[in-house]
């Protein structure tokens, strides 16, 4: 048997925590700052998402999917979907973990497609940045709670920054994968007619790549509920700390119940989401010519 | 007197790689591309171009792929920068334009029509037209009635609201046609407008566009790989090959008296009766009578000639018909002028730039040669039966052949 020496050691490790020592002794105030403002965001948002009734919050979410799946049968499962998860008792549950992914997902979108835009512009960008988003993903996704505990401590805080780190990734590589993929002809044209670059961004790659960057966000969205999840590790309380307490009770049914609430949730935001990154012009187009 | 050409191309370069100025060093100036290429890693894509269009004149690039032209084209938009030298059109040099100079001249100068249409797919037909007219900034209003307008010359009236998709690739084609002409450009620059569409409607967009020029006279650089097509609508002709011109004319220069051996080799195909016009094959009637002269001196001429019959023209050598010695008989009148009134009989004319490829179907159809007539009517010469497939087989590269 050949051990690997244990004089030849490279100590990444000691590197990463050196850094976040430094980052923790000099950027604490920052940190607390982001912490603070993030608590408040993420109050707000639940605040909101409980004080609207269930009566009126799942027959919003059926019309809602009835109008972008284009068929009422759809809108009245993903209203009895929602229903469900009440019956069980977790619409609370339900609304806390919604609440962190609609501010993980928001602060995802807004840091992500503008980092796709400019990785679409510069190649020497994307050849940076392409192994990074595929390390990002492929990383257990709990390795990430470690300096998300440590910056913010526990919380849903450290629970929403962990997750916008696992699940940027695809709204970044989307956005950049469908501007690309825009057909040159149509940027040259609107070059050859005198059009700013920020002209040709909004007129024509960003509306070209809207598909593609909504599969980003459809994607971005699952990863994040399911990273939501994993934050009850660090003490964000929703249905992914009901599964970890009834793993640790040993109570099955309700670990089962608070599992495929969780289920629902993802069935009724992926069916909306998704259906968005169809073309709408696509559709009106067939309406027009048949 | 190089101010009177609309656009003057001067001693263009186009080299693709690290450092492209390096191929303009004299110590690699005489290298051929493989060469070049070879020992600097470089790829020419043009040498030293230069050439000069007319106002209103519509001007081919033609050669095969790979050969500079569609290069060429985007260098006079600076959508591929030129490596060395000067692009004027108008007086103004687009080469050497700063950032909002060109903005200005794309805005307003010149259009361009692309192969693949290049159309907006999430925008409707009318919005797709106006786009030229929104990237200048005018109002929605003003760019939508100009944008309908210029739909209604391309003969697209009534698509306004649909999408792209929804439309043949021949209706898209005149959507960005109808794009380019909207902002009313001095110089239309098409790359290969019409080689992705069928030959039917191939066709069918070339006399268009003839149509069109001969209405707008628009100033148009025209690329194509397609001879036939650059025959037809070019009223010169560059040919290209590796990135240099090796001839320019007229379609006759071209096809009758080729620059070399590939010129000659592209051309041999080119077939005579789309090249060859009326014009070129006419030739002056045997008899003629006037419409002053009485019936009886005209039958008296017919029967001197040992003719059965001849065309007439009035005074001012305006085509008015045939006369034949049977009508003479058959229908007496007391002069030409009414004898004309009462025959009936119709003659099938045609006018100088008709191709030969046209009078065919005429010439099977009547028993009389084919009078060419100018556009005010007058009679220039006629086309016999015998003239239009003795030119058809005929050798080009000869002497007799060139003097057409």
């Amino acid at each position: 048997m050949f051990d690997f020496p244990e004089t030849i050691r490279i100590p990444v490790g000691d590197w990463v925590d050196g850094i976040m020592d430094w980052i923790i002794s000099n950027l604490k105030p920052v940190f607390d700052f982001i912490g603070d403002v993030g608590l408040q965001i993420l109050l707000a948002v639940e605040d909101i998402l409980v004080f609207v009734p269930w009566f009126i919050f799942v027959p919003l979410v059926g019309v809602i999917a009835w109008k972008t799946l284009g068929s009422i049968r759809q809108g009245i499962t993903m209203a009895l979907l929602l229903f469900m998860v009440g019956t069980f008792g977790y619409w609370t549950h339900a609304m806390t973990t919604l609440s962190v992914v609609i501010v993980a997902v928001a602060i995802s979108i807004c840091m992500g497609i503008p980092l796709g835009i400019l990785m679409s512009r510069s190649s020497r960008l994307e050849s940076f940045l392409k192994p990074v988003l595929d390390a990002m993903q492929t990383m257990p996704s709990f390795v990430y709670l470690i300096p998300a505990l440590m910056l913010f401590g526990l919380g849903r805080v450290p629970a929403t920054f962990a997750t916008i780190i696992y699940a940027i990734p695809p709204v970044i590589r989307l956005t950049n994968v469908g501007i690309r993929e825009v057909p040159s002809d149509v940027i040259e044209a609107a070059r050859s007619f005198g059009s700013s670059e920020r002209e040709i961004l909004f007129d024509a790659q960003l509306p070209l790549a809207r598909p593609s960057i909504m599969v980003g966000i459809n994607q971005t969205t699952m990863m994040a509920l399911a990273m939501v999840v994993i934050g009850s590790m660090i003490g964000n309380r929703g249905l992914g700390m009901e599964v970890l307490l009834a793993i640790n009770r040993v109570e099955i049914g309700q670990g089962f119940e608070a599992g495929i609430s969780i289920v629902f949730l993802a069935i009724i935001i992926d069916r909306i989401t998704h259906s968005l990154s169809n073309d709408s012009y696509q559709k009106s187009k067939d309406a027009s010519s048949s | 007197m190089a101010e009177n050409h609309f656009v003057e191309v001067k001693n263009i370069w186009k080299v693709f790689g690290r450092e492209p100025k390096r191929a303009l060093l004299s110590k690699n100036l005489q290298l051929s591309k493989e060469e070049l290429q070879k020992k600097t890693n470089l790829i020419l894509a043009l040498k030293n171009i230069s050439f000069s269009v007319e106002k209103g004149e519509l001007f081919v690039l033609m050669g095969l792929s790979g050969s500079g032209k569609s290069t060429l084209i985007r260098t006079f938009l600076r959508l591929i920068e030129p490596t060395s030298g000067s692009i004027l059109v108008d007086g103004e040099n687009v080469a050497a334009m700063k950032k909002e100079t060109l903005q200005d001249f794309r805005r307003h100068k010149v259009s361009m029509v692309f192969q693949h249409y290049g159309l907006f797919p999430h925008y409707t037909v009318l919005q797709n037209a106006a786009y030229g007219l929104k990237a200048r900034g005018d109002k929605k209003e003003e760019r939508e009635e100009v944008a309908r307008q210029t739909l209604e010359t391309v003969g697209l009236a009534g698509w306004e609201d649909y999408y792209p998709h929804s439309l043949s690739g021949g209706m898209q084609q005149r959507v960005g046609l109808a794009r380019a002409l909207a902002t009313e450009p001095d110089l239309l620059l098409m790359d290969e407008p019409f080689s992705g569409l069928d030959p039917l409607i191939r066709r069918q967009m070339q006399d268009e566009l003839v149509e069109l020029q001969d209405k707008l006279h628009k100033t148009i650089i025209f690329v194509t790989h397609d001879l036939h097509e650059a025959l037809k609508l070019g009223d010169r002709i560059a040919i290209m090959r590796n990135g240099e011109i090796i001839q320019t004319g007229s379609p006759e220069e071209v096809v009758t008296e080729p620059a070399d051996d590939y010129v000659r080799e592209f051309v041999q195909d080119a077939s005579p009766a789309k090249v060859l016009t009326a014009e070129n094959v006419m030739e002056d009637p045997e008899v003629l009578l006037y419409a002053w002269q009485g019936p009886k001196t005209a039958r008296k001429i017919l029967k001197d000639n040992r003719r059965e019959w001849a065309f007439m023209v009035d005074k001012h050598q305006t085509f008015l018909g045939v006369v034949s010695i049977d009508d003479l008989d058959k229908q007496p009148s007391p002069t030409m002028e009414q004898f004309r009134e009462d025959s009936n009989e119709e003659i099938h004319t045609c006018s100088p730039e008709m191709s030969l490829e046209e009078l065919f179907p005429m010439a099977a159809k009547t028993n009389y040669p084919i009078p060419v007539l100018d556009d005010k009517g007058k009679l220039m010469g006629v086309v016999r039966y015998r003239s239009i497939f003795d030119s058809m087989t005929s050798d080009y590269s000869s002497e007799e052949a060139a003097d057409v």
